[in-house]
């Protein structure tokens, strides 16, 4: 080798001084390192924590009840007979009712959004949308209470009572009394709750969508509806699933604009604008008074809650995450 | 050209395009109601004796949201302060040594989920953490749950604002020999500054709203109390308890009380939005 | 490799059968270079030849990602840069570089050329005050910076932080600066000057510069290396190089008839 020919003059890698510095960055280096990983596991052991949390206080519920606590229409405080069927429905309804209305509205706002708007009104109302998005759910449930109830019993009920009351087969989804709460009203309150967010996430996966193809499709003389239809929602059409299910996981799991509105009352009828309770409007009613097997159904509740939320949660987050890949690999 | 054809593909962009106007239309007057039913119930609400009195006891008259204000403050504020250091170093962790790990990928993924996960299950794992040991209610275990909420909004915008740092500047700190924290805290840090000021901005919003998680932890305190070991007074729980109550005087105390959280939340939201801008704009 | 030998020239850096990879991409073939100890070595060739991916193995810079590596040996007056027990921290602080794109940190200018410093060595205030105006006097920056130390380094115009970043190099006294085409995001009068800059920089430094522009290489080096594919076409003096190229690739290339 040629390295005896290439005589040191710089000799500032051998230098001690600075190979003392460079150790003690090394330390500094592993600390650092260290506790910011420990800190961004701070999120994975909460989320641990919650499940071994939940499932311990739980425990008596289910050993009580088994499985079957799943399915049982029962919920007898006094005689402390607990099944999560009623609050499950209650649930699930309310939310798969503000899906159902928020997402052709989302749409609408989203297409107007990325396709139509005049470009001076794109980011005010853009704006707009996101900062109602973040607006407090329990103004929903105050809206929902004291403003929208009594309206929607006095003229929102019987409209839909004459129209869909009396078609066959759904009839009697809108039966029976009329006083403006109960879950279609909680249904109807989240979907203005979801309204902007579902709206918002939209809007962001079709802006995703490269302009390339849009003009492209344009360029061959496509109307703005057929390039919607046939070259954005094909392209997002993972990212569009994906907000509806970030938007019916924040429905499942809200507790405040349902509480307001859902009439808590523990049981399942066949019309929708019965009272009814979720998971959460149970648990924010019962908890201050719950003791024992109550508490730890309660518990058991919260953890069927937390399950579902993450399941629809998770599908949500894999199917935006896809979209978003097939973006990096497109650009 | 077939025109005919031609008139029907019209006819179906018209009637799309119309739909969605109306669908905006109806969205933006939905929420616009809303909002207006609470600004002129809220105003209506708000006088001095909103913020020097204490909330009233059942039955009795007039009162105010003193000690929900001052409780409030305290929870969100030591929240924050317990949220923003945790998210923040936990960002950087992502950002700059978690594109190689499985367990950043991992955390990344889990933290999303816990965005949008239902608050009033952190409040029920807080309670049992917590609150079931030391058998009361306190302000400290409402300020944890607040706090665990955060730290996913704060963690998650640190690292999308450090990833927006472009990497010739990293490779710049690194090519004086700066170590890696160095680089880290002294270089990229702080050029998403004011995106990282607005992830906090955001986190802040968001838990001045939170109520669920509150009602398992902090509960309510009826007098006036800045104890953190103690029960703790806070606006959303007592805008959840009066709204329900049947005294005039205590729904009035809950839409002035909704108003505040309401406008602190959107002030928060627009600060948070002009930092960011300030972001894009270097 | 035998003209620097011939000149009695010094060697600051020693390349022997370089492989560079990109995941399963071969990057760099088989390089063998000296490099001479203060004088300017220009990188030519088309886009992604491997100029900057060269560059970016002397200071180990690759090793930031993870999938890139680097087979061989690099002698850096006689310590293998490529050692995997090197340290790079140390490494970078004796061959600097500079980028494409102007990277002032987000602080003031002064902070900028302090910031290096400050991480090898414990100067005093004055001390510090003076090694900053002595950065900023060799690369012609002080006359026009020395009323706004304390602005941040994004206040100044695009050829005025490039000089900066230069500056911000030089101040932590490396032995070796490397140029990553320092000038291709600026204008002819900044360019102008950075190539000045580069002259006088060799009287202290060994320079190796990346450019895609065959004139500044033919202005501001002693050697020229011109590269493509990943191969090293051909080395050797500047002048030699452009008036007679030994290989016929070269002298298509550096008369534009390809390239």
């Amino acid at each position: 080798m040629q390295s005896s020919s290439t005589s040191s003059t710089d000799s500032g890698l051998r230098d001690e001084t600075r190979l003392r510095i460079v150790r003690r960055q090394r330390i500094q280096d592993f600390l650092f390192h260290k506790v910011t990983l420990s800190f961004s596991l701070v999120v994975l052991v909460a989320l641990i924590g919650i499940l071994i949390s939940l499932a311990m206080v739980a425990w008596p519920a289910f050993k009580k009840f088994g499985i079957d606590f799943i399915w049982t229409v029962q919920w007898d405080i006094v005689n402390e007979d607990f099944g999560a069927a009623i609050a499950i429905f209650g649930t699930v309804a309310s939310a798969t009712i503000a899906v159902l209305i928020a997402v052709p509205l989302s749409f609408g706002i989203a297409l107007f959004l990325t396709e139509t708007c005049p470009t001076w009104l794109r980011r005010p109302l853009g704006t707009a949308i996101e900062l109602l998005a973040a607006v407090p759910s329990i103004i929903y449930g105050m809206f929902g209470l004291f403003v929208f109830a009594p309206l929607f019993a006095e003229y929102g009920q019987p409209a839909l009572q004459s129209t869909l009351g009396q078609m066959p087969i759904i009839a009697p989804l809108f039966g029976g009394a009329m006083n403006g709460i109960g879950i279609l009203a909680a249904g109807l309150i989240l979907a203005f709750m979801i309204l902007p967010f579902i709206a918002a996430v939209m809007r962001d996966v079709f802006e995703i969508v490269p302009p390339i193809l849009r003009e492209s499709a344009y360029g061959v003389g496509c109307t703005t509806w057929e390039v919607v239809r046939h070259i954005v929602l094909p392209y997002a059409q993972q990212g569009v699933i994906g907000g509806i299910m970030l938007g019916l996981g924040r429905a499942l799991g809200e507790t405040m604009a349902v509480t307001f509105v859902i009439g808590n009352s523990q049981r399942i009828s066949a019309s929708l604008f019965s009272p009814g309770s979720s998971i959460a409007s149970t648990l924010a009613n019962e908890f201050g008074e719950a003791a024992d097997l109550h508490l730890s159904t309660l518990f058991a509740l919260g953890l069927l809650l937390f399950l579902i939320t993450f399941v629809v949660l998770a599908l949500a987050k894999i199917l935006i995450i896809r979209t978003e890949r097939g973006k990096g690999l497109q650009t | 050209m077939n025109s005919k054809l031609y008139q029907k593909r019209l006819w179906t962009n018209r009637i799309g395009i119309s739909l969605s106007m109306i669908a905006m239309v109806m969205g933006v007057s939905v929420l616009l109601w809303i909002l207006f039913v609470l600004f002129k119930n809220g105003f209506a609400a708000i006088d001095l004796n909103m913020f020097t009195k204490s909330t009233p006891a059942p039955g009795s008259e007039g009162g105010g949201l003193a000690n929900a204000i001052v409780g409030s403050l305290m929870l969100v504020g030591i929240a924050t302060m317990i949220s923003t250091p945790i998210g923040i170093l936990a960002g950087v962790y992502l950002a700059e040594f978690g594109t190689r790990s499985r367990i950043a990928e991992l955390t990344r993924f889990m933290t999303d989920i816990m965005l949008s996960a239902p608050s009033i299950v952190l409040g029920l794992f807080v309670y049992a953490i917590i609150v079931a040991q030391v058998k009361h209610f306190s302000g400290w275990a409402g300020t944890v749950a607040l706090a665990l909420i955060a730290i996913p909004v704060v963690l998650r915008t640190t690292e999308n604002m450090l990833r927006l740092v472009p990497g010739s500047l990293r490779e710049a700190a690194y090519a004086l020999g700066a170590p890696q924290w160095k680089v880290a805290t002294m270089v990229t840090l702080r050029a998403a500054k004011s995106g990282v000021v607005t992830g906090v901005l955001l986190a802040l919003a968001r838990i001045s709203g939170e109520t669920a998680p509150l009602l398992f932890t902090a509960l309510n305190n009826q007098f006036f109390s800045m104890d953190m070991s103690k029960p703790m007074s806070n606006l959303p729980v007592v805008i959840f308890q009066f709204a329900m109550s049947p005294y005039d005087n205590w729904i009035r105390l809950a839409w002035g009380g909704a108003l505040l959280i309401t406008l602190t939340v959107l002030v928060l939201n627009i600060l948070a939005r002009v930092f960011f801008r300030e972001k894009i704009s270097h | 490799m035998a003209e620097t030998q011939d000149l009695q020239l010094k060697t600051a850096i020693q390349i022997r059968r370089l492989n560079f990879f990109y995941g399963k991409f071969q990057g760099l073939k088989d390089i063998n270079l000296d490099i001479a100890e203060r004088k300017v070595t220009a990188f030519i060739g088309p886009s992604g030849c491997g100029k900057s991916t060269l560059l970016r193995t002397l200071n180990r810079m690759y090793s930031l990602y993870p999938g890139q590596r680097a087979e061989g040996e690099i002698n850096f007056y006689g310590q293998n840069i490529l050692d995997p027990k090197q340290d790079l921290n140390l490494l970078r602080a004796r061959i600097g570089m500079v980028f494409q794109k102007p990277t002032p940190f987000p602080m003031s200018i002064y902070d900028n050329i302090a910031f290096g410093v400050r991480l090898y060595e414990n100067l005093s205030k004055g001390e510090m005050d003076e090694r900053v105006e002595w950065a900023l006097t060799k690369t012609a920056l002080w006359n026009e910076a020395k009323d706004k130390l304390n602005q941040s380094g994004l206040a100044l115009s695009g050829g005025q932080q490039q000089r900066l970043c230069i500056a911000r190099s030089v101040a932590v006294k490396p032995s070796v600066i490397l140029l990553d085409e320092p000038t291709s995001a600026l204008d002819p009068i900044s360019t102008a000057k950075i190539e000045e800059l580069v002259h006088e920089l060799k009287s202290d430094y060994t320079v190796a510069i990346v450019t895609h522009n065959m004139q500044q290489a033919a202005r501001v080096s002693d050697f020229t290396a011109y590269m493509y594919l990943g191969e090293m076409v051909e080395f050797g003096q500047t002048d030699q190089l452009f008036i007679k190229p030994k290989k016929k690739e070269t002298e298509d290339y550096i008369t534009g008839r390809f390239g």
